[in-house]
């Protein structure tokens, strides 16, 4: 999300939730922790930057070192079912044995980089769905009044109140061939024949964006309510036509929402398995499957976090991209 | 952008990405809370409410008053947690500290986990209802556990062809039912390519299942004939729907499948569904006359179970004949105790395609434990013919 974005959406938290946090400090278990924290040296804002940083190493950054460390290790039978990478003999000799021929299958076959080149494709469309659905959807939510603007970001909100597994299996219930919409279609007299949706790739774009629009929306929503309508005003006297003014100002300016919003579906997506495997046919290879298959199937952990740490270093490539992008779209 | 704010988005967006990976790595998603909450009680300190008993069990398969009635008698608390695939399970087995008591893995995979070192062998004392066992199963079950050591049987079946009866007629009025050809037969099989057609989708059932049709032996690990079988299931690859191993059972029963390949009970739990509906769709299995696999679940305790003595209560309770024979009157899975057979409804009991003949017996095949180097190359070949690559 946009910086911008960020720090309207932290100003308005931070105000509504004033009163809470002062209660909260009051109470003993936290006025106990936050002391321990003073005595450690973190107060203020360096306490606020240590927790982020801190939750990260703990969620992040310990369980990737893990998947690291199973991608150089031997399948065994055993529990767990890898070798361990380095062992410390009697002597004082420590081996260290790093096994590279998990990152060579990944090379070798075929099968895995059309897995991640297919992935790429179906995540990247699915975002540019999502951004097509849903700027309109972002720049209405934008430009309506202030009332109305709550109860509409409240409906963009509100599917999360649902699991999202059971909302992607209600689209099998809409999807297939008994399924409502054929029904009332087949109803309707409009086809003889039920439309195959159910098992196609449509299915699985149409469970993506459906799932990832409000991400699209939300970054958009920010970067577009932030933007100063004057300037469109000032446009309109000098002339220019309103699509003209809406192409060389609000998208240009909404630009840092517009790639926010792309990467955030474009990421989750691109890892996506159970919107595949329940709505996508038996051909469609993502790379969350083949990483399935490896982990289950094959019982190869250490196949798996190799193919688990590739598709990391191409998120990488794609967030390392999407920073130049972002930067030179901030740049005055 | 500073470096700060691209490493702050970096780690926001990979959250994200392993948040869905992770939601998507558990196939039974009923089971992910609860299976929190067992861990939460993993912790030995036995007291009052410790008094449980976390069975992981494969989903549709216990009657309905099983656990009631086991926990009235007793006072143990059950919680019961329900998964659709032993690669599910073996995953979090090999994991470790699953908080189970008692698990319940196809024979085939037992003897790969029993190698592992995963479950506790079995204290036959205090499983005083051990002698109602058939000796037949628990001789197909040493097979992938030498003496008997670790596991019981909890319900066994077969693996063959379940269809939809009118729609099968209605495409094909000779359509050769009772043979593999229904399935394995290109020119057969398309026929009924627009009503649906699934199969399991696990090479560990379809392979040997493909390579009794070829007439090839059914353990046999060999490239050459893993080709074979591979080439014939490609054949039958363009008429297929899906590959999945529980959602025919639904399809089936409200008509969007006409022809599966798949287990035995789960088709019957497929016509019991339809006949509840009245929907006027008549399923129908049968055990194809080439032969077919012969699978039996298990059940038992792995090594670090935190309350193994509650376990062996509910095993022993679960060997009675009466109890098991309730299971199977829900389920339509026959069972492995003999002592139990003459308590199974008539229609059960009678049902060759359930309680097989001596004759059909006869050419039912047990699994075979593959290597690892043979199970990559079936997985592989099975991604083949899934994705036509």
């Amino acid at each position: 999300m946009s910086r911008a974005g960020y720090l309207a959406l932290g100003d308005q938290l931070a105000t509504s939730a004033e009163p809470l946090i002062r209660n909260l400090v009051r109470l003993a278990p936290i006025r106990i922790l936050l002391n321990l924290f003073g005595r450690l040296g973190l107060r203020g804002r360096g306490l606020v930057i240590f927790l982020p940083y801190a939750w990260l190493a703990l969620f992040f950054l310990i369980p990737f070192v893990i998947v690291l460390k199973i991608s150089f290790a031997d399948q065994l039978i055993a529990r767990p079912p890898y070798s361990a990478l380095w062992e410390l003999s009697e002597k004082g000799y420590l081996t260290i044995k790093l096994n590279l021929n998990n990152y060579r299958f990944l090379i070798d076959d075929a099968l895995y980089w059309k897995a991640y080149l297919n992935s790429v494709k179906i995540a990247f469309v699915s975002a540019l769905i999502c951004l097509i659905v849903g700027y309109p959807m972002a720049y209405g939510m934008a430009r309506a009044d202030k009332a109305w603007r709550n109860i509409l970001l409240m409906l963009v909100i509100l599917p999360f109140w649902t699991s999202f597994l059971l909302r992607v299996y209600a689209w099998i219930g809409l999807l297939n061939n008994n399924g409502i919409i054929n029904n009332a279609l087949l109803g309707l007299g409009l086809i003889d024949q039920p439309i195959v949706m159910m098992k196609t790739d449509f299915a699985v774009y149409v469970g993506i964006v459906y799932s990832y629009l409000p991400f699209m929306i939300l970054p958009l929503f920010t970067a577009l309510e932030k933007m100063d309508v004057t300037l469109l005003e000032a446009a309109a006297d000098l002339g220019c036509k309103p699509l003209k003014a809406f192409f060389t100002i609000t998208i240009p300016l909404s630009m840092p929402g517009i790639i926010a919003g792309f990467s955030l579906v474009f990421i989750p997506a691109l890892g996506e398995f159970v919107i595949p495997d329940l709505l996508g046919g038996t051909d469609t290879l993502m790379i969350g499957h083949v990483l399935w298959n490896e982990f289950f199937s094959n019982r190869a952990w250490p196949v798996a976090s190799a193919v688990a740490i590739a598709m990391l270093l191409l998120v990488l490539v794609i967030l390392y991209l999407q920073s130049r992008f972002q930067r030179a779209a901030e740049a005055p | 952008m500073t470096k700060a704010g691209f490493i702050a988005q970096l780690s926001c967006a990979v959250f994200i990405g392993l948040l869905s990976a992770c939601g998507g790595s558990d196939e039974a998603p009923s089971a992910a809370a609860p299976a929190e909450s067992t861990e939460a009680t993993a912790t030995p300190a036995p007291s009052a409410e410790d008094n449980v008993v976390n069975i992981y069990n494969w989903s549709d398969y216990i009657a309905e008053d099983t656990i009631v009635n086991f926990e009235k008698e007793t006072g143990i608390k059950v919680q019961y947690d329900v998964f659709d695939s032993n690669e599910v399970l073996e995953a979090k087995l090999l994991a470790g500290n699953t908080g189970y008591d008692i698990v319940v893995p196809s024979a085939f995979f037992v003897a790969r986990q029993i190698q592992a070192g995963v479950f506790q062998p079995l204290d036959r004392s205090k499983l005083p209802n051990y002698k109602n066992l058939d000796p037949e199963i628990m001789t197909i079950l040493a097979g992938y556990d030498p003496d008997n050591q670790h596991v019981l049987p909890w319900l066994w079946g077969t693996t063959g062809v379940g269809y939809n009866v009118k729609m099968i007629k209605e495409r094909m009025p000779d359509a050769p039912l009772g043979s593999w050809d229904m399935i394995f037969k290109p020119e057969v099989v398309s026929k009924f390519k627009d009503c649906g057609v699934a199969t399991l989708d696990t090479p560990a059932e379809v392979f040997p299942t493909g390579l009794r049709y070829l007439g090839l032996p059914t353990g046999s690990q060999t490239e050459e004939n893993l080709a074979q079988v591979e080439t014939l299931t490609m054949g039958l690859r363009p008429s297929v729907k899906y590959f999945h191993s529980s959602q025919y059972i639904n399809d089936l029963a409200n008509g969007e499948l006409c022809l599966v390949l798949g287990w035995s009970g789960d088709v019957f739990i497929a016509r019991d569904r339809a006949d509840e509906a009245k929907n006027g769709q008549e399923i129908a299995y049968f055990i194809p006359k080439e032969g077919a696999l012969l699978w039996v679940d298990t059940m038992a305790i792995p090594k670090d179970a935190p309350h193994a003595a509650n376990a062996y209560k509910f095993l022993d309770y679960i060997l009675r004949p009466e109890v098991i024979a309730a299971v199977t009157n829900y389920v339509s899975y026959a069972n492995g105790n003999l002592a139990a057979t003459p308590l199974v409804n008539e229609k059960i009991r009678a049902d060759p395609s359930i309680y097989p003949d001596s004759e059909t017996k006869a050419k039912l095949f047990p699994n075979v434990v593959n290597t690892p180097e043979y199970d990559r190359l079936t997985t592989r070949a099975w991604t083949r013919i899934k994705t036509n690559q």
